[in-house]
């Protein structure tokens, strides 16, 4: 018997797959998002928000991450300029999107005629964040019902956020959502984090939300042009 | 579950170490999982049995190693290991803390015949 040294990282595969991803979408001066959140969080309203406010800019297309159905998918069909469904049912992976599944929906998009790409992934807050899938930015959903102590207890996925949208702000009066004592539990794992608090059944705070996407997406596109 | 596919991997990385070893069988993987990995050891197991089969791997023992939550104090620089959900510093208490380990996911070795 003998030993043999390995030391490789297991998630490698999802990881390059990743990278290439990402390649195509720069190719094509696609900017991609993927939204996290636990079910019910708001993602989808999130998109539809997102879809209505930056339609007149930026061509928008969405690949919608569910473990089965495609209700998300008929929601937003009418807003977006192309959607994919992907249902994970019976997929290796049920509880979260990978980086392959996006390779094989890129397929199905218009990547000439796009600028931004929203990934819609499936509602869970641990399983997701072990998945990159070749996106730019990674967002986080959490929404006032949950309560306010969800970076304490999913520290991964918010450590890895690039921004964090708290939704349905119009419920403050109603729970005991503490958003100070929140924004310094998810500041502390994460200073460099980008904190939106909106509401997607009242709009309020999503022109700030969309003024900051649409500088990330002309920014990135600027550099692309730049390094091309 | 997303344990499905990590299993393949690692079934896939082990059979290509063991070939380019010219290994005949696999004993033992000997695996690193940190605590907040997200990977639950028993499904790997679980899995590994069937995905194994007819392969060298299979019957192979799978050891695992955990690690555990190791953070960094962004205002003292102290390295300590945080009780339970509690993530604020022991030494000055701040809440400002860095990752540095607890996230491993691979393969450290692998013993062949």
């Amino acid at each position: 018997m003998k030993k043999i040294e390995v030391v490789q990282n297991i998630l490698g595969a999802n990881e390059s797959i990743a990278a290439r991803n990402q390649q195509l979408l720069d190719k094509h001066k696609v900017f991609a998002i993927n939204i996290m959140s636990a079910p019910g969080a708001g993602k989808t309203s999130l998109i539809l928000q997102t879809i209505a406010n930056l339609k007149n800019r930026l061509n928008i297309a969405v690949i919608e991450g569910d473990v089965a159905s495609t209700l998300d998918a008929e929601k937003v069909e009418n807003e977006a300029m192309a959607v994919v469904q992907i249902n994970t049912k019976n997929m290796p992976e049920s509880c979260s999107l990978i980086a392959a599944m996006i390779d094989q929906a890129l397929k199905d998009l218009p990547l000439n005629d796009l600028d931004l790409l929203l990934i819609e992934n499936v509602g869970n807050l641990i399983c997701p964040s072990e998945f990159v899938l070749g996106e730019h930015k990674r967002i986080v959903v959490s929404s006032l019902p949950e309560g306010d102590d969800k970076p304490i207890k999913y520290p991964v996925i918010f450590a890895d956020a690039d921004a964090v949208i708290i939704n349905k702000i119009d419920f403050l009066p109603y729970v005991d959502f503490d958003i100070a004592s929140f924004k310094k539990n998810l500041g502390g794992l994460n200073p460099k984090v980008r904190i939106f608090q909106v509401s997607c059944k009242t709009s309020a705070g999503i022109e700030n939300w969309c003024s900051w996407l649409l500088t990330e997406v002309e920014t990135n596109s600027h550099k692309l042009k730049i390094e091309n | 579950m997303h344990e499905f596919g990590i299993t393949e991997n690692i079934i896939s990385i082990a059979l290509d170490k063991a070939s380019e070893a010219q290994a005949s069988k696999i004993i033992q993987i000997n695996l690193v999982v940190g605590e907040l990995s997200g990977f639950v050891p028993d499904c790997i197991e679980f899995y590994f049995d069937f995905l194994s089969k007819d392969t060298i791997a299979e019957k192979a023992t799978l050891h695992f190693e955990s690690v555990p939550v190791q953070l960094r104090c962004r205002s003292c620089s102290a390295v300590f290991q945080p009780k339970d959900s509690e993530w604020n510093c022991p030494e000055c208490h701040s809440l400002s803390v860095e990752i540095m380990g607890g996230r491993e996911l691979y393969i450290e070795s692998m013993e062949v015949e």
